[in-house]
């Protein structure tokens, strides 16, 4: 036990106990992160018999039912847009992190209620902690992904590699951002976690991934495809596509100039500075009401 | 000698939510009730703690004990006022609330080691102690859903007591572990409370009290009605008389089954 002398315990200053709420502080504990995330992808594979084998077997299914109704039974691609199904994935990718991130951090305060309300621990480990599992998660959707273009034929180029760590360079701070937020929330108003929950549905719908960006355009015009872009997430898919999909076509620089919106890259900077503005911003908020979360448990 | 709890008229203010639905509200508006009500689960209270002294805090169920020892581990912050403390807190305070029942005994060991505050030096350190106290054999690799209660507790506590502190917290007792267990925490907390580590101990038994601490805090609806010595202490809460006292806290080893 601790055999303190008076000469250490002069040194060590009078604080209030209570930890920080920045994110900071979860870096100061990123080994207490890291268990908390290790344990958590542990645990979700305890007891299976393919153990980790289902973190590329569920998304694989997953991929191969989107594939099965919009390609083979809905007939959407053809040659106006070729590969249809890596057009898909690049989008379920983006997708599936962001709900997963959104959806999991805004419950998360709530579901580690029993943790918190004994013990002083910095709560915005929380939600980055399941921002942190969503990324581990996407990793094997990368896999699939890369492994379908390889197959079908895929000319990789630099600037679709940068486009890709753009989409995630966005995506990865606006997430921890509205996890932040409205984790906080939810702790008040429950009604928060319902909310979120219905309208990550729309966002399959909102990006172009089930159709191509040429449809908003199409049916919409200036304004509408104006509209339509504002959204960091449809922007983030579009990223990944220019990443995986552009280069497995036959004409690359033709899907780009047919498929993608001429500003691409300028939004890009646009968002991603938007994007880690929200998160200073979220942060700030949640250091100044997590102190009053414990009692609203 | 140094202070290593200062806590100076803190007042912590709760806010008692009757209804939460909007419809309820409404009901309540129209009847003319009260939607919400508060009140100072503690209220302007001060004390220091100076360098290993024992501290029990004391008193009846509903008097703001829990709200005052969240506030001195940092769980909660005081509305207003200020607690203070020095070092580093730990102790029995909610011992397994990390547990992932999936997960084996030595994963849940390791996670829940890491979330009282250990690095992973400091637990690869102590692992040989925490493993011995815990005794579970091979249980240690059975996921933690098929342990008993008893075993749940003895690893929680195995952990908990081997976190090295300045501050040593503990809030609940060993109602559970049995009889030679009982006694082997008695010696660690013992042996805890001789190394000179300032102890906040929170208790309903007398003579667990008794037996650990040297100064007693009495709070009665959310103020401080008594500091003082561990007997006046007990005697002001009407805690040494024997004929309530059912319990028999003799014969307990000084760590009661209290709650």
């Amino acid at each position: 036990m601790s055999t303190i002398g008076h000469d250490r315990a002069a040194e060590m200053p009078l604080a209030s106990p209570s930890p920080g709420g920045t994110l900071a502080e979860v870096f100061r504990q990123r080994y207490l992160l890291s268990m908390l995330v290790r344990n958590t992808i542990k645990s979700s594979y305890q007891g299976t018999v393919l153990g980790w084998l289902w973190s590329y077997v569920q998304p694989g299914i997953r991929f191969a039912i989107y594939y099965f109704i919009f390609q083979v039974m809905i007939n959407r691609g053809g040659d106006e847009v070729p590969n249809f199904a890596i057009h898909l994935v690049s989008g379920l990718v983006v997708v599936h992190f962001f709900t997963e991130t959104f959806n999991g951090g805004t419950a998360s305060l709530l579901r580690n209620r029993r943790l918190l309300n004994k013990l002083p621990m910095p709560k915005a480990l929380f939600p980055v902690s399941k921002t942190v599992v969503a990324l581990w998660h996407t990793v094997p959707m990368l896999v699939i992904l890369l492994v379908v273009c390889l197959v079908v034929g895929w000319d990789p180029d630099m600037l679709g590699v940068a486009a890709g760590l753009l989409a995630f360079a966005i995506l990865i701070p606006l997430a921890l951002a509205l996890a932040l937020f409205f984790s906080i929330l939810n702790v008040f108003w429950r009604d928060f976690g319902k909310l979120i929950g219905t309208l990550t549905q729309l966002i399959t719908f909102s990006v172009p991934m089930i159709y191509p960006y040429t449809f908003v355009h199409e049916r919409f015009g200036e304004l509408g495809s104006k509209i339509y872009l504002l959204n960091p997430v449809a922007e983030s898919v579009l990223l990944l596509q220019r990443c995986f999909w552009v280069g497995t076509g036959d004409d690359p620089a033709y899907l780009t100039s047919r498929h993608m919106p001429d500003d691409l890259w300028a939004r890009g900077g646009v968002m991603l500075v938007v994007s880690l503005v929200l998160l200073f911003l979220a942060q700030a908020w949640f250091k100044k009401y997590e102190g009053r979360v414990v009692e609203r448990l | 000698m140094t202070n290593f709890i200062e806590v100076h008229n803190a007042t912590k203010t709760f806010r008692m939510q009757y209804h939460r639905s909007l419809k309820m509200m409404a009901i309540a508006k129209l009847k003319g009730n009260r939607t919400h009500d508060v009140f100072n689960a503690v209220e302007d209270v001060s004390f220091t703690v100076e360098q290993g002294e024992s501290i029990g805090l004391m008193g009846l169920n509903g008097s703001g004990k829990s709200t005052l020892l969240k506030m001195v581990s940092g769980v909660m912050r005081p509305d207003s006022g200020t607690v203070l403390t020095r070092g580093r807190i730990a102790g029995l305070i909610a011992t397994g609330a990390g547990f992932d029942p999936q997960l084996s005994g030595w994963d849940n060991l390791w996670l829940q080691a890491a979330i009282l505050g250990m690095s992973e030096a400091e637990t690869r350190r102590k692992l040989d102690a925490i493993v011995d106290f815990a005794d579970l054999g091979t249980f240690l690799d059975t996921p933690v859903t098929y342990y008993s209660s008893g075993m749940k507790a003895r690893l929680g506590f195995a952990v908990a007591i081997h976190v090295d502190s300045d501050i040593f917290i503990a809030d609940e007792a060993l109602a559970v572990g049995d009889r030679p267990f009982k006694r082997k925490c008695k010696r660690k907390m013992d042996e805890i409370k001789n190394s000179g580590t300032t102890i906040f101990y929170v208790s309903h038994a007398p003579g667990a009290v008794r037996s650990l601490c040297t100064r007693v805090l009495v709070l009665d609806k959310g103020r401080l009605a008594f500091d003082g010595g561990v007997d006046e202490g007990i005697h002001f809460l009407k805690y040494d008389d024997t004929e309530d006292n059912v319990v028999g806290d003799k014969e307990d080893d000084g760590l009661g089954a209290d709650v």
